[in-house]
């Protein structure tokens, strides 16, 4: 251990990430983004090997891709998902998908749409609902926040519900809900879950040093407490090594300002 | 064959009309027709209705002032996610838009090129896609579950654009990249069909793997357009790679007084071949890496 530096905010979010797809079976593991992605890969090389993962173009790999330019490493290529069979697998459902969307409300509703309330002529024109709205109604999903806060956790409903989440007045008779499956959201605070009455969100864990106090005045509704609510482990040793060898460029360092520690007393 | 559909891109773009309804292959700086893109910002077209896994060939026509409504499901430069024209665009309300998840528009395309009128799917229901567009409609299945479905209704295209690695001069096209995204969906969906291409041939003779590269029927394409470097500055495996520093410079004209007319007066004013030896030619095209994801 004493030849690695110690653990960073981000690499703790790519080890609470990875724990999204633990026992997720045979799927394909999305991880959008840096941590995410981290998170995915570091799934498959420890203790779900089972999963199935693109070079994030359109091959499926069997080992995960490392991030940024890849030198003489080659990938293991073992099939090919272009974006017509990513939406094929989407509709199937045989998908774990984590992304960073711009809102998440109290029901899992998530926005990367337009913010503000005049969708006509929004405040900010984001990307669009891109896959939003099939990924929320057919396969398990998580979400990623590198910046919790209340723009993010927003008081209301977000202002274009693009990802769909469990307010009932939005299901209408007949519409099958069965299939929409909101597991984690790793944020720079905390770990949540879905698990409360009605699929409430619920703190999972906190990061080392942040208080369930801190982590409800930077939400803008409500959260429950988890009953065996804990402290988000640290990565191990072999977590470490493994993150840094799939990420020799350190672009999880520019994910979160500053880079901090993953022990913010250590700072 | 006495069939020969190869034209200058103002002869193919010239059967385009005010008020059409276009669709653009490619997806975000992927392999996107940029100098048919380009030959249109040149053109007097407008009022457009704009299809389109967008990329900067959106930004283009919104910052011309091309664009009437957008149909999209996102819009952005990956590298460089938000993409500067259309945000200006959508912020000042300049552009109506129909906003649909990115399998929903695949449908809405396969509805277009089976000539049916929706196909059913659940993407859709329980988001603001169906409260945005009031247009959509859902439907039960006839059968025993009684299932709501949205019913997208088909994106039918007067034309469509799209870029390729080769063709020939009946139609015949080649896509050599690791995706060939939904271009032909694009094509089947059309009513006219205008491909632009690095190489155009004589007659393809192919050998049998290399004809699996064909992404749709010649019967689908009306004008085939010679486009060396057609596709920049977005990514056009395996060819070139997306131009970066181009990008970042057309990014950074938005956020200038006059702006996007510097950018119109540097690169498109002068037409294609002015284009392509101002951005360096084909040896920078050459030098521009392929992405790594």
């Amino acid at each position: 251990m004493s030849d690695l530096a110690p653990a960073t905010l981000a690499e703790l979010m790519i080890v609470a990430s990875s724990e999204a797809w633990r026992d997720n079976g045979e799927v394909l593991a999305s991880g959008i983004t840096t941590i995410p992605r981290l998170g995915a890969s570091l799934a498959k090389m420890t203790h779900s090997p089972e999963l199935l993962m693109t070079d994030s173009e359109s091959y499926l790999v069997s080992e995960p891709v490392p991030l940024g330019p890849r030198g003489d490493y080659k990938p293991k290529y073992e099939g090919y998902m272009s974006f017509e069979r990513v939406f094929e697998c989407v509709w199937g459902g045989k998908r774990h998908a984590m992304i960073g969307p711009t809102q998440i409300d109290r029901w899992g509703q998530t926005n990367l749409s337009a913010v503000g309330p005049d969708y006509a002529k929004p405040k900010s024109a984001v990307l669009g609902v891109r896959g939003l709205p099939g990924n929320s109604i057919c396969h398990i999903n998580s979400l990623f926040v590198p910046n919790h806060g209340p723009r993010v956790f927003v008081a209301g409903e977000v202002d274009m519900v693009s990802g769909v989440g469990y307010k009932p007045e939005r299901w209408g008779p007949g519409m099958k809900q069965d299939y929409v499956d909101l597991r984690l959201i790793v944020t720079d605070l905390c770990v949540l879950d879905f698990g409360g009455p009605d699929h409430a969100i619920r703190v999972k864990s906190l990061h080392p040093g942040v208080s369930f106090e801190q982590v409800q005045a930077a939400t803008g509704f409500p959260l429950l407490q988890a009953p065996d609510l804990g402290e988000t482990p640290l990565p191990t040793a072999e977590q470490l090594a493994i993150i840094r060898k799939l990420d020799p460029h350190n672009l999880r360092g520019m994910v979160l300002k500053n880079d901090p520690p993953a022990l913010r007393a250590a700072a | 064959m006495a069939l020969n559909k190869q034209k200058s891109a103002a002869e193919a773009v010239a059967a385009l009309r005010d008020g059409m309804t276009i669709g653009i292959g490619g997806w975000g700086p992927r392999r996107k027709p940029m100098a048919l893109v380009r030959e249109i910002l040149r053109s007097p077209l407008k009022d457009l209705t704009v299809v389109s896994y967008g990329g900067p060939d959106v930004g283009m026509l919104c910052a011309a002032g091309k664009v009437k409504k957008l149909i999209f499901a996102f819009v952005t430069m990956d590298a460089i996610p938000l993409e500067p024209y259309y945000r200006k665009a959508r912020e000042s309300g300049a552009i109506a838009v129909e906003e649909y998840d990115e399998g929903m528009f695949e449908w809405g395309l396969r509805a277009a090129g089976m000539r049916m009128s929706f196909l059913p799917t659940r993407v859709g229901l329980a988001t603001d896609v169906l409260a945005k567009n009031p247009q959509l409609k859902t439907i039960a299945s006839p059968y025993a579950d009684g299932e709501v479905y949205v019913a997208m209704p088909a994106l039918k295209l007067d034309a469509a654009l799209i870029h390729v690695n080769e063709a020939d001069r009946l139609g015949n096209t080649l896509v050599r990249g690791h995706d060939t995204f939904f271009d032909h969906l694009y094509a089947r969906a059309a009513d006219h069909v205008i491909v632009s291409s690095e190489v155009v041939h004589e007659k393809l003779e192919l050998d049998a793997d290399t004809a699996k590269l064909n992404p749709f029927e010649r019967y689908l394409v009306h004008s085939v357009v010679h486009a060396p470097g057609g596709a920049h500055p977005t990514y056009l495996g395996p060819n070139y790679g997306w131009d970066m520093e181009h990008l970042k410079r057309y990014n950074a004209s938005a956020s200038e007084e006059g702006g996007w007319a510097k950018y119109v007066e540097e690169f498109v004013s002068g037409g294609e071949v002015a284009y392509q030896t101002q951005i360096g030619g084909a040896e920078r095209l050459a030098k521009l890496k392929l992405p790594v994801f």
